[in-house]
């Protein structure tokens, strides 16, 4: 059916395909309303069985308690603390680490990648009660620099994979001349590389940034305190309480949702490079 | 012997070190973060997999050899969960990889207003997954859920008992699952697209290939290698999904019957405090999926000689 596009399609199957691509589109932005929708309600009308796309008498009712009644900014200082943090260590360690496994051939090489990959098959309880035990004995129990160093190992594997799969459809002779030039190793690879690898950059930034923003267990086995909650963990409390606080839970969901919807509708375009010229010619 | 074998190791890897220092420079910072959070947990874990820790015995805790496997392989709840998170998997992988694909070879054509339908169809990726699983909790309830009032007022179907037996619980997790995971494979598959040479098309053109035939011989094999690591990857993503099986069935209702193995276990230790037991079901499951995974990669990749 599809594949080449040197045809011109006859009127019936573009306009099948429109129309295949509007219901679709549609039935995958719903539950996007559904929440835009829920968080406009008013108190006395969250159960409803109507279902238009506005809800009658709409209100901002539900955001205004969420500020002025509820931690809510305090969940949002913590979580762009935290997620600011791990990308700041997830990017700068990833892009090292990812140029060395594109760059030099040394010992463990091969071993370290198979070890990325297997790190994925772990499931989350394995590692959940040890962590726990250790980051108590660290003293890093319950605290944001234990919750960011755990982030930081969870995203990391991926995103060295991902920058070094664009590292290395990099050609090596760039470096080499700037080498004879009298630039050090280290100033070829932060001078001329970095810069040429800004598209798995941008991406690595993403995932490290939503691997945080959007993380819900670990947080809660480490995170004891409530001043010290994410936004997960505290969204999580209203939406337990299906009858009085989904309105709640709505709007919180929605304001975490822009950051991240934002980001990823500006990178889309470098989204579809940075992730796949890796894999295509590595 | 076995000594001079080590020395000369030693030796090598010291020539190495001094050889790649840049490369152990590089590296050292993210395998130091990797090795706290990651590789000393697992050593922990298969200490712990092979003691009685509990509740009860949490601090004094002993060596008991095998018993705790031997309790997990005794388990016919481990035999049907197994089961059921393997149905989990493929029909997840399949349902993204179909749609994805399928979306992404639409996409690829000269259409009008293409890149508004490619970023809307991103977003379901974009949402943090906490959120899309509760959301389509509340979506997925009985009486105000929109699941079952667009059926009811769209359709004229009779309503779905979601959350309440086992088969709806299961049906709604797939659902929101299916719906969070299929933008990645389109996303990869629409970069793939973009990297097969548009002459090949022209060639089997003048050959006078059709479109089924230059689908079937050109896009789907040159799609392949771009698709097989981003399908592993979804294989063991979705194999080890905590978060929508627990949030949506809200921690494995009703009555414990919606659960894959990752939150079987972790009910286990985090419900009823069996960490020994807990430790060795994870050992367990990290080793089907490094089985399950290991044979999907050699397998697709005995067949790469094929393009």
């Amino acid at each position: 059916m599809v594949g080449s596009y040197l045809h011109k399609d006859p009127w019936w199957m573009t306009t099948l395909i429109y129309v295949f691509l509007i219901v679709f589109t549609i039935a995958t932005i719903y539950p996007i309303i559904v929440v835009i929708n829920v968080s406009l309600r008013p108190g006395n009308m969250l159960h409803t069985t109507s279902l238009s796309l506005i809800p009658k008498n709409a209100t901002l009712e539900a955001y205004r308690t969420l500020f002025l009644h509820k931690p809510f900014l305090r969940w949002l200082f913590n979580s762009t603390i935290v997620s600011g943090m791990v990308t700041i260590l997830g990017v700068s360690l990833a892009s090292t680490a990812g140029y060395a496994f594109s760059r030099f051939r040394f010992r463990g090489h091969d071993f370290g990648m198979i070890v990325l990959i297997t790190t994925q098959m772990f499931p989350v309880t394995m590692l959940l009660v040890p962590l726990f035990i250790m980051l108590i004995s660290l003293h890093l129990y319950d605290t944001f620099l234990g919750l960011v160093i755990a982030y930081s190992a969870t995203v990391l594997p991926f995103c060295i994979w991902q920058m070094k799969g664009y590292y290395d459809t990099i050609s090596v002779s760039l470096e080499e001349a700037a080498r004879i030039d009298g630039a050090s190793h280290f100033g070829a690879f932060y001078q001329i590389v970095l810069p040429l690898a800004a598209p798995a950059l941008v991406i690595t930034a993403l995932f490290s940034f939503m691997g945080a923003w959007s993380e819900y267990l670990v947080a809660a086995v480490i995170l004891n305190d409530k001043t010290l909650y994410t936004l997960p963990l505290g969204l999580k409390q209203f939406q337990s309480n299906f009858d009085t606080e989904w309105g709640l839970y709505a709007a919180g969901a929605v304001i975490v949702c822009i950051p991240v919807v934002a980001l990823f509708l500006v990178l889309s375009r470098w989204l579809i490079s940075g992730l796949t010229l890796g894999s295509v010619k590595g | 012997m076995s000594t001079v074998m080590a020395t000369t190791a030693i030796k090598g890897f010291f020539a190495d070190l001094k050889r790649n220092r840049l490369a152990y420079y590089y590296t050292l910072p993210a395998f130091l973060v990797m090795g706290i959070v990651i590789l000393y947990p697992f050593l922990y874990n298969i200490v712990i997999s092979f003691s009685n820790m509990s509740l009860t015995h949490f601090r004094d805790w002993h060596f008991v050899g095998l018993r705790q496997y031997g309790r997990v392989f005794a388990d016919p709840l481990f035999y049907a969960t197994f089961g059921k998170t393997l149905a989990w998997t493929i029909i997840n992988v399949f349902f993204h990889v179909v749609i994805g694909v399928g979306l992404a070879l639409i996409l690829n054509r000269p259409l009008r207003g293409r890149a508004i339908f490619r970023t809307l169809l991103i977003l379901p990726w974009a949402v943090p997954q906490y959120i899309t699983a509760l959301t389509w909790r509340g979506m997925f309830h009985y009486r105000y859920g929109e699941v079952n009032l667009v059926l009811i007022k769209l359709f004229g179907l009779p309503p779905i008992e979601w959350l309440s037996t086992p088969l709806g619980a299961f049906g709604a997790c797939l659902i929101t699952n299916i719906w969070l995971g299929f933008p990645f494979m389109m996303v990869i598959a629409l970069g793939g697209l973009q990297s097969i040479p548009h002459e090949l098309y022209e060639a089997a053109e003048v050959d006078g290939a059709g479109r089924f035939q230059q689908l079937k011989n050109i896009t789907l094999p040159l799609l392949k290698p771009v698709m097989i690591p981003a399908i592993s990857l979804g294989i063991i993503w979705t194999f080890n999904n905590f978060n929508v099986v627990w949030l949506v069935s809200n921690g494995g209702q009703p009555a414990d019957s919606t659960h894959i193995l990752v939150s079987y276990v972790y009910k286990s230790v985090f419900n009823y405090y069996r960490y020994g037991y807990g430790a060795a079901l994870s050992m367990v499951i990290f080793f089907i999926l490094l089985l399950i995974s290991v044979n999907f990669i050699k397998r697709t990749k005995g067949t790469k000689g094929v393009y």
